[in-house]
């Protein structure tokens, strides 16, 4: 006791790091399972970012690996008409080697069966694919088919039809014996496949099925394979001004890797943004513990103050707690991240046009593990800093425990914190800020709606509760609003997670809705395109034979225009300014030409003027949509290109168009009067009341009528619920992630009480309250904070729907109740368990037990 | 002889439901380096909070604390803070140790906090002093009320403090370990030549100081010389 110290007060210590570490590590150990409770909640948001992340990388790598087999040629020039005459000699002199294929959509007849299909034919001539294969079985038919009159065949399709090789198909005029399946097309997607199955013949025989006529609409590609001295790209870049006057562009292996690579970004960015929200609702779980923690830390953080220390290194002691644990859990998270990896190729692989390897990623685990501890620290910070505003005199006092964050000025600067980097981090993602903000909107005000409920819940239950109540029932529900209750926290989490699941489950249903509502009644269900003038007749006449009504009888004329009040592609200035109209002067538009409106029309601006007059400008109806990317007025001069022939036009009305109703919708429609004359082909809609009259209806046409080609809506439907499953079921894959967040955030937000209701709990069983009555108690108090989180998310998430319903996808609210019912139950009822299997302590062992080995 | 405490007009108050409290009134005394000194009162006395404001926990309202040459109410709560690590110990009733360290490491901290060496073994002899060197590794959840204020005794003297200040030092303890403590921490004091301040009620205890000042409805309202000085 004899040590001396200087008498002169030393106030200007510096601060010890080591030992601020040392003291962090010191106090953890009493605490770990507690602290890896916390980060537990963030493990799941970690392993989703950096599966998503490490794919990507993975991805990318792949695409350049493989992108020479997706394009299958050096360089591909593609149009959708007839190269000029003048251009030919060019087209024929590239590359050592050049290869074409024309394909169009056109039906397909299994002469066996007699079924038909609305197929992609694709008439090949050359040796393409110089790079990868036509994938077939045997695979020999890959190059076997082209000597003959042979077909390969998508292998679902095959399957569908029961066909088997050497059966024969008729296409157009022609019937082709069935040489192989086609497993895959270069570049194909599993997804592509199922919306239109290819069906690959020789070129040499596309002109005798007849389906090449004036108006029919044909891709017309060009393959080259060029020395490997060429450089490609440059080249390319050379024909480009030539290429784009006739209307044709061109693909690179180069610029196929830049839009496959930003295609699949654009996957990778929505993923990661579900995987994002897993992470935040893990954040909201990190911040809750931390204040509860920190909570339960005011004596001794107080006792630390009075021994010296100083309101700083307090916080900085927690502060590497928290990161320290940050770390763990986010180096877990990265970990599992890359096992989740390995099944992300399985999960997304009708998206896919090529195998992707599944290679431990370095930058993605980095990323994931520096995103996990800045995230854990961002979201603690705000009951961190309280640390800072901890009294020495606690230790005295204990009227001085309830430690707030009052008005400490350095909270708003936490809160911007959080904002900023919700709305950076979403930004990165999506690439958009406006995107971005609404989406972090949208997370903000869920989360607001849901800690507002909470508080109101508690407000109401205080103000309600009557003496007269049961005791069990009144214990349990004040519960809800006690100190140290996990009311906010428990309904923030679970709320989230059930409103994004129910979101996610609404707007499936109502897309999947939308469509079996437009092929139902007497609406139409099937449409006939590719008609030609002079068989308009023919098909109305089968149409009228099978007793099919005709809902709509459509010219349709392909045309271009030339001209916007003079303006031309030629004046446009060369900037990104110009983007649209560049684009509206390359597109070729499909318009008709009638006197009426259709019931999907409605007149927004000027006058309709059905028919022409002679010798005068002739008065056009443009798409409001159209005219304001375009920026179109009223009485604005338009000219069109119609096969050669100028037509000048002007803007006599703008329409608003119902694009969602099944039925022919046009951007310009023109007078009658006008188009009569000219090179066009007719659609006809009907509704077929059967599965059977369809296909007997479909073979009637096909066999007289080859080039006819027959869009079947319950085909379309069931594909479309196919791809609206594969995508559901990526999104869900994903989604699971934030339900499991939830459900941990949960387990952790219990157990985390479990501590603060110990206390309560033995004291009760002491004073001689049963098993049951603590079970009651318990089980009432999870019921009510489950139902109404429940509730409260699919509120939101109703909301969000008909947000999204009326402004984003502009179809009917209309949701379907029961599966958001099941979600009720099912979040309610798992809520109660894990509240009452986290109780299990409490109730098992002796109150004296508990009390030793847990507080 | 030389004065390491001096309190001037001294006055806390504190505001409660709009009201103005006054806790402590127009306090004035100083106490003499390596002086034993009790503060003695009834409940609500403010014998707490003047003990609270002696020792840098807290600021007055008015008036002045002087301690060992430094005004506590022109420094902030961090230079408070290190006053305290370099002059100050402290003896609590409820012991306040921390219970996620371990014995050993709670004798240790304000040591640590200095930036001292040879740390482990003077914390190490401080614990043999109050009789508890083979308990150093033990938790403050795995020692007895007697021992856990034996450690804290151990702690409070570890930065070998010029005024040591103990809040009922003995409020939570049967009479035959207080009875232990007590002499533990007089002797010790003895040994260190420390000036020594306690709060309690215990007047059998105050008694055994040299000094009792008596509190109540927070004015000092006797200021007496026990026997042990006369």
């Amino acid at each position: 006791m004899s040590t001396e110290y200087n008498n002169t007060p030393n106030l200007k210590r510096s601060v010890q790091w080591s030992w601020l570490f040392k003291m962090a590590w010191r106090d953890s150990r009493r605490n770990r399972s507690r602290l890896f409770l916390f980060v537990s909640s963030i493990i799941l948001g970690i392993a989703a970012l950096v599966a998503i992340y490490s794919f990507g990388y993975n991805l990318r790598e792949d695409i350049n690996s493989q992108a020479a087999t997706l394009v299958g040629a050096d360089l591909v020039i593609s149009g959708n008409k007839p190269a000029d005459k003048n251009l030919q000699p060019m087209l024929d002199s590239l590359g050592t080697e050049h290869s074409q294929e024309r394909n169009f959509a056109s039906m397909v007849l299994f002469n066996k069966s007699g079924d038909t299909r609305l197929v992609q034919i694709r008439a090949l001539q050359g040796n393409f694919p110089y790079y990868g294969n036509i994938e077939t079985t045997p695979v020999s038919a890959s190059k076997s088919f082209r000597t003959g009159q042979y077909a390969i065949v998508d292998a679902a399709l095959m399957q569908q039809y029961k066909a088997r090789l050497n059966d024969s198909i008729k296409i157009g005029n022609l019937t082709f014996l069935i040489a192989g399946t086609l497993n895959q097309a270069p570049g194909q997607t599993g997804l592509s496949a199922g919306i239109a199955p290819v069906v690959y013949i020789p070129m040499q025989y596309l002109e005798k099925t007849g389906l090449v006529d004036k108006g029919s609409r044909i891709n017309y590609n060009f393959y080259y394979k060029f020395d490997k001295s060429t450089d490609v790209d440059k080249l390319a870049e050379k024909l480009d001004a030539q290429l784009d006057k006739s209307s044709l562009h061109y693909e690179t292996i180069e610029t196929r890797k830049q839009n496959t690579g930003r295609a699949f970004s654009d996957l990778n960015r929505f993923l990661s943004l579900v995987g994002f929200i897993a992470l935040l609702l893990g954040c909201i779980g990190v911040a809750s513990a931390t204040q509860i923690y920190v909570r339960e830390k005011v004596a001794s953080i107080a006792v630390l103050r009075c021994l010296g220390v100083k309101a700083s290194e307090a916080f900085l002691i927690f502060l590497i707690q928290i990161a320290g644990i940050g770390l763990i859990g986010s180096v877990i998270g990265a970990a599992l991240g890359t096992l989740v990896q390995q099944l992300l190729p399985m999960v997304l692989k009708d998206f896919l046009p090529f195998s992707v390897t599944s290679s431990v990623s370095w930058l993605a685990l980095g990323q994931g593990v520096v995103l996990g501890i800045i995230i854990s620290v961002l979201f603690a910070m705000l009951p961190l800093i309280s640390i800072r505003n901890i009294s020495p005199l606690n230790t005295l006092r204990s009227a001085f425990e309830n430690v707030s964050l009052g008005r400490d000025p350095l909270r708003w600067l936490v809160y911007l914190l959080i904002l900023g980097f919700m709305l950076g981090f979403s930004y990165l993602q999506l690439n958009d800020w406006k995107a971005s903000i609404a989406f972090s909107v949208a997370i903000l005000v869920a989360f607001l709606i849901l800690t507002l409920m909470a508080l109101v819940l508690m407000w109401l239950i205080k103000l309600l509760m009557k003496a007269s109540w049961s005791y069990l029932v009144r214990q349990g529900f004040a519960n809800l609003y006690r100190p140290n209750n996990q009311t906010v926290i428990l309904m923030v989490s679970i709320g989230l997670s059930t409103a994004f699941i129910c979101l996610l489950i609404f707007m499936q249903s109502m897309l999947i809705k939308q469509v079996t509502l437009s092929a139902s009644g007497n609406q139409p269900n099937m449409i006939l395109f590719d008609i030609q003038t002079a068989q308009e007749k023919g098909v109305l006449d089968i149409t009228k034979k099978y007793k099919m009504p005709v809902i709509q009888q459509v010219p349709i004329v392909t045309i271009k225009l030339d001209q916007i009040n003079n303006k031309t592609a030629a004046t446009l200035p060369k900037d990104s300014t110009a983007d649209n109209l560049r684009k509206a002067f390359g597109y070729e538009y499909r318009v008709t030409y009638r006197d009426y409106l259709t019931s999907s029309e409605k007149i927004a601006e000027g006058k309709w003027i059905g028919k022409a007059e002679e010798g005068a400008a002739i008065p056009v109806s443009v798409d409001e949509r159209m005219a304001r990317r375009l920026d179109i007025k009223l009485k604005d001069k338009l000219v069109f290109n119609v096969q050669g022939t100028p037509m000048n036009t002007y803007v006599a009305s703008l329409r608003k168009v119902n694009w969602n109703k099944v039925q022919t919708n046009f951007q310009v429609v023109f007078p009658t009067g006008v188009l009569e004359e000219a090179p066009q082909f007719h659609v006809l809609l009907t509704h077929v009341p059967s599965g059977e009259a369809s296909s007997k209806y479909q073979q009637a046409i096909v066999k007289q009528y080859p080039n006819v080609s027959i869009v079947d809506l319950g085909l379309v439907l069931t594909i479309l619920d196919q791809i609206l499953d594969k995508i559901g079921y990526v999104i869900r894959f994903m989604s699971g992630f934030s339900i499991a967040t939830g459900i941990i955030v949960l387990i952790a937000s219990v157990r985390i009480s479990k501590y603060q209701r110990i206390k309560e709990s033995v004291l009760l069983r002491t004073l001689g309250g049963s098993r049951k009555q603590i079970l009651v108690i318990t089980a009432l108090e999870y019921l009510f904070l489950g139902s109404l989180s429940a509730l409260t998310g699919i509120l939101i998430a109703v909301g969000g729907a008909w947000l999204l319903a009326k402004y984003n996808f502009e179809i009917p609210f209309q949701v379907n109740y029961i599966p958001a019912l099941i979600l009720f139950g099912l979040t309610a009822a798992l809520t109660i368990i894990i509240g009452l299997l986290n109780s299990r302590g409490v109730l098992n062992r002796p109150p004296l037990e508990v009390l030793r080995s847990d507080t | 002889m030389e004065t390491i405490l001096d309190i001037t007009n001294l006055s806390k108050t504190y505001k409660s439901a709009g009201k103005t409290l006054s806790v402590l009134d127009d306090i004035n005394f100083n106490i003499e380096t390596g002086s034993a000194n009790a503060i003695v009162g009834p409940s609500g006395s403010g014998k707490t909070t003047l003990l609270g404001l002696c020792a840098g926990l807290d600021r007055a309202t008015l008036g002045s604390v002087v301690l060992n040459g430094v005004n506590l109410n022109n420094l902030s709560e961090d230079k408070r803070a290190q006053v305290r690590n370099q002059f100050v110990g402290f003896i609590f009733q409820n012991f306040q140790l921390l219970p996620t360290l371990t014995a050993l490491e709670n004798v240790m901290v304000p040591l640590e906090l200095r930036g001292e060496k040879n740390i482990r073994a003077r914390a190490l002899d401080l614990l043999d002093k109050v009789g508890l060197a083979s308990r150093g590794h033990h938790y403050p959840t795995q020692l007895s009320g007697g021992e856990q204020q034996r450690v804290s005794i151990a702690r409070a003297f570890s930065n070998a403090p010029k005024i040591l200040f103990a809040d009922e030092p003995t409020g939570n303890l049967d009479a035959e370990t207080g009875e232990k403590v007590q002499k533990l921490l007089f002797d010790l004091n003895k040994d260190a030549g420390t000036t020594l301040i306690l709060v309690t009620h215990d007047l059998e205890l105050a008694g055994k100081t040299q000094r009792i000042l008596r509190i109540k409805g927070g004015k000092l309202v006797a200021d007496e010389k026990t026997a042990i000085a006369q």
